[in-house]
């Protein structure tokens, strides 16, 4: 062996040094700007935390559909936002029209108001999670199968026709209208605040100065992902579909002559996909409640920048990305600029990428000669 | 040109104390090798034994953890593989890499690209200098493919050609890149017995008309053993033997590498008897 | 030959189409409506060519055109707003100015890094965003000076000469925009894996739409009117410009690809580690190809601001930015011919034939029939209308046969290869 010695620009480039002082630059500059503010206000800090989880945990049910499709499929699926956008939709006719959360009320007067109402709202949000899983994997069956020897653009090209198709089918005036619609949620909401201990927010009154807010919303929101999430973990890691999915995901050929029926387990995974983005379309529509027709592109954008952030094709990853989505979008539009708020959260995936080229939890792309 | 081992002192290729970790694991461990001028030297070893490996840290697509490989006094560590080419190693692939949507002819045309002696915007306005040296490099690359028997075959699509002809094309490819050293990777991986043969004589042919130095990974034994000089046995990452094939095929090693602890001890005893006879 | 009578016929038709689109347009018999859909659709087979040497001959999944598209109309707006309407070239000279100068950093940069062996990408970027940093300093710097003589100087033409003058160079100084953000960022970007390089394009597409949403007050450019949007351009595109650029862009596409060059970057696509073997510097590849392209897309821009005298941020939309990867699958990847045929069939069929086939109050409808037609598309040809197939002129003929020197009777010099041909 021969003994060099490296100058100092040899130890530069071999550090990567200067790149990594732009990082620095870049990561010292946004804790700056949001550290300082922070520190000023703290409880306006933990408030904008709360916010960003409760955004982060129905993005990481959108993004588990993007992460789950891509591993299997290799996919991107343009259309899962607006699969979410029908999960939104669902809801807002099976609570306004239908009254769907009423039924325990009404076949069993005897319950208390409590268990009817949740019996009532988990029976609207299986509604959505069911019709979203057959719409998903209606799509799967017309646009995606028959591509599946093609290129793969084709499919990301039919995946961005189904998208538009969904969007403007349901803006066309007899079906739906383009407007934005006030949606009705299943339950009242209930707002405490955290402030000398956790009181009650009486309708109508402003919070006091200083205190911080939280709903039921937020604890059904965290309390749906969660155990939608153990759900999803239990079925991949230890049912036997779960086994086949992983399988198909990693070798396809291979899986199918072990007597796995692939198409039938992406079909699956289509629609467990779908069936979280539903219960997501739920959730978000209950915490914004606004519908309308194009509500699911820019969630679906985002939850789609926390799946590749976090790695697409790994469930962590989903989960992880999709929690620093939440905060980096609530922080960056509540203490750096909120126009920007877009461009930040894509400038952070940018950033991460160049750092890790495949995501926080992917596997790193081999070259293989 | 074909009497190697005697006259040059000077190594072509040099690799010292070459070092390859992924994550811990050791894919190759304190590898040396010397290549002289000329020379057809064999690299064998079982599967996984980090042959591939020693292609792509000499071809620059992964970069040693420790070592070093100079080529013709240069030292290759830290360059890009295009870079390394350019300097005059070449290789082929495992699994054979055509440009497969491409004909026959844009394939050995994209070897000489580096020679092609025109500039970007000689190529837009198709002036003098574009038509001269396309013309020039079209002519020199119909030529080189006369020389494999593939000239009638230039507007084939790659991906359409018979197997046999495809590990052709990718040697006749490598090879207008005008390589000192060329790096095959299982050439006859593949191969039925009679294209084993024809391949074997391709080989011998291209290293006389081209003057070449040849580094052979190799799994099959008769070919190894039929036209290599020197052979040297890697098993999981380390040179457990090098020598002549006759020395190599008798080497207990090897055989162990190869066919497992058992079949050495038989080996061994059958050795021992038949000069118990002799 | 053969080849060259059908280069003839081509180049006859493709003329001649043009000719008489300017002719219908110029005696109008042709609306107005649907010469500036013909320009738009002039526009998209720009764009497209940009994104289908990116993609189709190149192989890097990109999303960015668009961005780099909005950059080349917004760039070309402000210099030619300036020109008309504030009456001076200050647009104009400090473009002109931050163009040369960047790419002067960017060469030097280049020299730096080039010398600084083994260099990481995302060092290599910072370096060159500090030689931007400078240049462009450096030119806003020394425009301010210059801009008074030079509108002087352009003034003393004919002021229907000058402004075409200056619409001309807005036109390029918003090509080579592009092209400059598109080599900054390509730089690093460009080292991802495909997926996660469109990813990443895609992000860019949207940054600049969000940039462009607030450009009065973040970026301080009060002309352009942020999300208001931005009015008040000369309509200058005529259909003579658009034909001229579109004539210009697949000449130099074409020979491109006819040559070494062309040959290198599509081996890229087919096989990067084959590439490298056989000595093709694939990063460099792949920047060459990522610069054109967007060189052409912020052409286009540029073109595109003139046709209708106003542009908005929502044009710039990321779900606009997937038109052009769709015209350029629907005409199939690595055919340039596919990619114009399908640009000017998806601006006619889109805006124009859908909105006068479906009744009257149906026209939201045609966003619905869109989707449809794409997945039918899709399903029964998914390489696309056109494949791999190349009309005469952009086909590339394969040279004569080889004749082996042995087979010739008398091998002498004088033995010209005419007669071995046929």
């Amino acid at each position: 062996m021969e003994n060099e010695r490296l100058t100092f620009i040899d130890r530069m480039i071999k550090g990567k040094w200067i790149g990594k002082l732009l990082l620095t630059v870049i990561v010292l500059f946004a804790v700056w700007g949001v550290g300082n503010k922070a520190i000023h206000n703290p409880q306006l800090f933990i408030q904008q935390i709360i916010n960003g989880l409760q955004l982060g945990f129905v993005y990481a049910l959108i993004a588990l559909g993007y992460t789950m499709v891509y591993g299997i499929v290799r996919l991107i699926n343009f259309a899962h936002g607006d699969v979410f956008m029908v999960g939104a939709m669902v809801s807002y006719f099976a609570v306004g029209s239908f009254h769907l959360h009423q039924w325990p009320a009404a076949a069993f007067p005897g319950l208390p108001n409590f268990i009817s109402l949740l019996i009532g709202t988990i029976s609207v949000i299986l509604l959505s999670m069911a019709i979203c899983a057959i719409l998903a994997v209606t799509i799967e069956r017309i646009a995606y199968k028959p591509l599946r020897n093609a290129p793969r653009i084709s499919a990301l090209i039919t995946a961005i026709g189904v998208s538009f198709f969904l969007e403007y089918f349901g803006a066309l005036p007899f079906v739906f209208t383009p407007n934005f619609i006030t949606y009705k949620r299943p339950y009242e909401i209930v707002t405490w605040y955290i402030k000398d201990g956790i009181h009650r927010l009486e309708a109508g009154k402003a919070p006091p100065q200083g205190g911080i807010l939280f709903s039921n919303n937020l604890i059904i929101i965290i309390l749906v992902t969660v155990l939608l999430l153990l759900s999803l973990t239990y079925i991949v890691q230890k049912t036997k579909i779960g086994k086949a999915m992983r399988a198909s995901a990693y070798d396809k050929p291979t899986s199918r002559l072990m007597g796995i029926n692939v198409d039938g387990i992406i079909s699956i995974t289509f629609a467990l996909g779908a069936a979280l983005a539903g219960a997501a379309g739920v959730l978000y529509a209950t915490a914004y409640p606004q519908v309308f027709f194009w509500m699911g592109i820019i969630p679906g954008l985002k939850a789609f920048i926390a799946a590749v952030l976090g790695g697409i094709g790994s469930i962590p990853g989903a989960f992880v990305g999709a929690l620093i989505m939440g905060q980096a979008e609530v922080l960056a539009a509540g203490y750096i600029s909120t126009p920007m708020r877009d461009a930040i959260a894509f400038s952070i995936l940018i950033l991460v990428l160049l750092v890790r080229p495949t995501g926080i939890y992917g596997e790193p792309e081999r070259e293989k000669a | 040109m074909t009497t190697p081992s005697t006259a040059p002192t000077k190594a072509l290729l040099e690799i010292k104390g070459l070092t390859k970790e992924f994550g811990g694991l050791k894919a190759v461990n304190n590898f040396d090798m010397d290549i002289y001028p000329g020379e057809l030297v064999g690299l064998i070893g079982p599967n996984g034994a980090g042959k591939t490996t020693v292609f792509n840290l000499i071809t620059g697509i992964y970069v040693p953890t420790a070592g070093v490989i100079r080529f013709r006094d240069t030292k290759l560590i830290g360059f890009q593989p295009h870079e390394i080419t350019q300097m005059g190693i070449a290789r082929t692939f495992q699994n054979i890499r055509l440009f497969p949507n491409l004909t026959v002819l844009d394939n050995v045309r994209i070897a000489y690209h580096i020679h092609a002696g025109y500039g970007m915007f000689d190529a837009i306005v198709h002036n003098k200098n574009y038509d001269r040296h396309e013309k020039a490099l079209t002519e020199r690359a119909q030529e080189f493919l006369s020389v494999f028997n593939m000239h009638t075959r230039q507007g084939e699509i790659a991906k359409n050609l018979p197997y046999g002809e495809q590990r052709r094309l990718e040697i006749a490819r490598a090879l207008a890149a005008s390589p000192q050293l060329l790096l095959l990777d299982e050439p006859a991986a593949g191969m039925n017995p009679k294209e084993v043969v024809e391949l074997m004589d391709l080989i011998h042919f291209i290293r006389e008309r081209f003057n070449l130095t040849i580094l052979l990974i190799e799994h099959q034994m008769r070919v190894v053993m039929g036209i290599c000089e020197r052979i040297t046995v890697m098993d999981f990452g380390e040179v457990i033997a090098r020598g002549t094939p006759e020395a190599i095929q008798n080497d207990e090693k090897v055989i162990e590498a190869y066919l497992g602890r058992g079949a050495a001890a038989l080996s061994q005893r059958l050795r021992e008897k038949r000069s118990h006879v002799a | 030959m053969n080849t060259q009578r059908s280069t003839l016929i081509f180049w006859l038709v493709f003329l001649g189409f043009l000719i008489l689109i300017q002719a219908l347009i110029g005696t109008g018999l042709l609306s107005n409506f649907w010469a500036t859909l013909l320009k738009i659709g002039a526009v998209m087979s720009i764009v497209s060519i940009g994104l289908n040497l990116i993609y189709g001959f190149n192989g890097q999944f990109s999303l960015g055109q668009w961005g780099f598209y909005a950059i080349g109309a917004y760039t070309a707006a402000d210099i030619t707003y300036r020109w008309t309407q504030l009456h001076n070239a200050s647009g104009l000279v400090v473009v002109l100015l931050v163009v040369l100068l960047v790419s002067l950093a960017f060469f030097l940069v280049a020299k730096i890094v080039s010398r600084l062996r083994g260099l990481d990408a995302l060092s290599a970027f910072t370096l060159y965003l500090i030689g931007l940093l400078i240049a462009a300093i450096l030119a806003v710097m020394v425009g301010k000076g210059l801009i008074a003589p030079i509108t002087n100087i352009l003034n003393l033409l004919p002021a229907e000469w000058a402004i075409q003058i200056v619409f001309f160079l807005a036109v390029i100084l918003g090509g080579c925009i592009a092209a400059e953000i598109s080599y900054i960022f390509g730089l690093p970007v460009l080292t991802l894996g495909s997926d996660y390089f469109g990813i990443a394009t895609l992000g860019f597409t949207i940054i600049v739409k969000v940039l462009l949403d607030n450009s009065d007050t973040l970026l301080g450019f009060t002309e352009m009117k942020g999300a208001r949007g931005m009015v008040g351009i000369p309509k200058l595109t005529s259909w003579i410009w658009v034909a001229v650029f579109l004539i210009a862009v697949l000449v130099v596409t074409r020979n491109l690809l006819h040559s070494s060059h062309g040959r290198a970057m599509i081996s890229v696509r087919e096989d990067e580690i084959a590439a490298k073997a056989m000595g093709i510097n694939v990063a460099q590849q792949k920047t060459i190809t990522f610069v054109l392209g967007s060189f052409f897309a912020g052409l286009a821009g540029a073109l595109y601001a003139h046709v209708n005298g106003f542009l908005h941020p929502n044009t710039f939309n990321f779900i606009k930015s997937f038109d052009p990867m769709i015209i350029v699958v629907f005409g199939g990847l690595g055919s340039v011919s596919g990619t114009v045929v399908a640009a000017f069939t998806w601006a006619l069929v889109l805006e124009g034939l859908l909105r006068l086939v479906l009744p009257q109050g149906f026209e939201t409808w045609r966003f619905v029939v869109y989707p449809l037609l794409l997945l039918i598309m899709m399903l029964l040809r998914p390489q696309g209308l056109f494949g791999a197939f190349e009309f005469p002129y952009l086909r590339q003929v394969l040279p004569r046969p080889f004749q082996p020197r042995e087979l010739h009777q008398p091998p002498s010099p004088a033995d010209e290869p005419l007669n071995n041909g046929a």
